[in-house]
């Protein structure tokens, strides 16, 4: 094994990070209260306040976890994903596949060539759908932006509920035998795509993938978390405290279809829609409707089902967007009945 | 040599592509230069993330758009092959 510089800057950028993660909110104090020495409690110094600790905060923890993420993904290829998963039977293979789409790494852009490949290789329709849901769903800048801005509960949470939704809705769909409904081509065509073609890595390339995805994800997610944290900031001390709750409240029972209902034709990635939620919630949203907004946005997507038309006739889509609509949906009144 | 991108189109696609041409040009590179956008063509080459990048019919990068100085070195030492 050769140790090159690559391999030893994290063991000295670690305790760094951990130092200035450690003591942020007393540098963050210190900037307010001694540096600008702004007046204590009024609504602009708090404001301030959140925003200058909040940032680095979270695009700190952004860095770590993604970098270590990206490690672990190295181990995880599609191809070994696929592997894994031919020939496994519905249930067994809806779990596995679940979890594996949380570690594989996975763009939607790529969703027609992977969703081709896993099924010409014999890994069933549902259990490709399991994996089609989680890995969009759960990925890492969501959990990270929950266990940054709510805590490491509501991002347990949100993966647990993500992986429920994504196993059963795998497992509805293969047991309503929906192969039909793929379009003709994709079961007639033969790529002879099976082969593994996997390289083994060395651990340093392993750490310079962390890098790659460190560059890559914060490099493009940095703006909307700052974006998005001036927004709450500046939500924070201004908006009235209540002012979600009739909309998004727990005593109305529409809010969780409504919030599903909007989610869908939205949009964007999670680091965009993390800090909004934040919003939602301390303004009096209910932590279901909110997390519900919040999945149905990041976890089904127009640009994506449109991609799927390619490989998949309308009612399939149609059904698959129902199922994965109406998981999200018990969620959202499960969460809000508990808390 | 010949050089081919796969992807079916998305802004990943695109800038690799972008970027393979400006790199082939900077160096004077003998190559051509396709971007194979057809899902069954794309299929062929049992890839299953794309960008993907071929010279003269194998697979030499998949899933990723690779730094500049990446993509350099990538195309140099494939031109001896």
């Amino acid at each position: 094994m050769n140790f090159n510089k690559k391999m030893i800057l994290p063991l000295v950028l670690l305790p760094v990070w951990y130092f200035i993660y450690h003591y942020l909110q007393s540098i963050t104090n210190w900037i307010i209260n001694s540096v600008f020495a702004l007046e204590k409690g009024a609504h602009l110094t708090e404001s301030l306040r959140f925003f200058i600790f909040e940032v680095p905060k979270v695009l700190m923890l952004l860095a770590l976890i993604i970098f270590f993420v990206g490690i672990i993904r190295s181990y995880f290829s599609p191809e070994r994903t696929r592997k894994i998963l031919e020939g496994k039977s519905t249930f067994t293979g809806n779990i596995l596949a679940s979890l594996l789409g949380i570690v594989t790494p996975f763009c939607s852009c790529s969703a027609i060539p992977l969703f081709l490949g896993f099924v010409e290789s014999g890994v069933p329709l549902g259990v490709t759908f399991s994996f089609l849901i989680a890995a969009p769903m759960i990925n890492e800048v969501a959990v990270i932006l929950l266990f940054g801005m709510f805590g490491w509960k509501v991002a347990l949470i949100y993966i647990l509920t993500g992986l429920t939704i994504a196993i059963s809705a795998g497992f509805i769909i293969s047991k309503l035998k929906l192969e039909h409904w793929v379009q003709d081509w994709v079961y007639k065509a033969q790529f002879n795509n099976s082969e593994n073609t996997e390289e083994k890595l060395t651990l340093s390339a392993r750490i310079r993938f962390g890098y790659d995805a460190v560059k890559e994800i914060v490099g493009k997610v940095w703006i909307y978390v700052i974006i998005g944290i001036a927004v709450g900031a500046g939500a924070h001390g201004y908006i009235p405290q209540d002012f979600m709750a009739s909309l998004m409240g727990k005593t109305a029972w529409y809010s969780v279809p409504l919030s599903v209902l909007i989610g869908v034709p939205l949009y964007s990635n999670a680091a965009g829609i993390v800090p909004i939620v934040s919003v939602l919630i301390e303004k009096g949203a209910s932590l279901g409707t909110s997390l519900a907004f919040m999945m149905a946005v990041i976890g089904l997507s127009l640009p994506e089902m449109i991609i799927l038309k390619k490989v998949l006739k309308l009612p399939l889509i149609i059904t698959f967007i129902a199922i994965v609509a109406t998981g999200i949906m018990i969620v959202g009144y499960l969460f809000n009945f508990i808390f | 040599m010949e050089i081919k991108v796969l992807g079916t189109g998305c802004p990943k696609c695109k800038t690799l592509e972008k970027m393979v041409r400006d790199v082939v040009q900077k160096n004077a590179i003998n190559a051509t230069v396709t971007k194979v956008e057809d899902i069954m063509e794309i299929m062929k080459y049992k890839v299953m993330t794309t960008p993907a990048l071929v010279i003269d019919e194998k697979v030499v990068m998949k899933g990723k758009v690779p730094s500049d100085a990446e993509l350099t070195i990538l195309l140099k030492s494939s031109i001896s092959f």
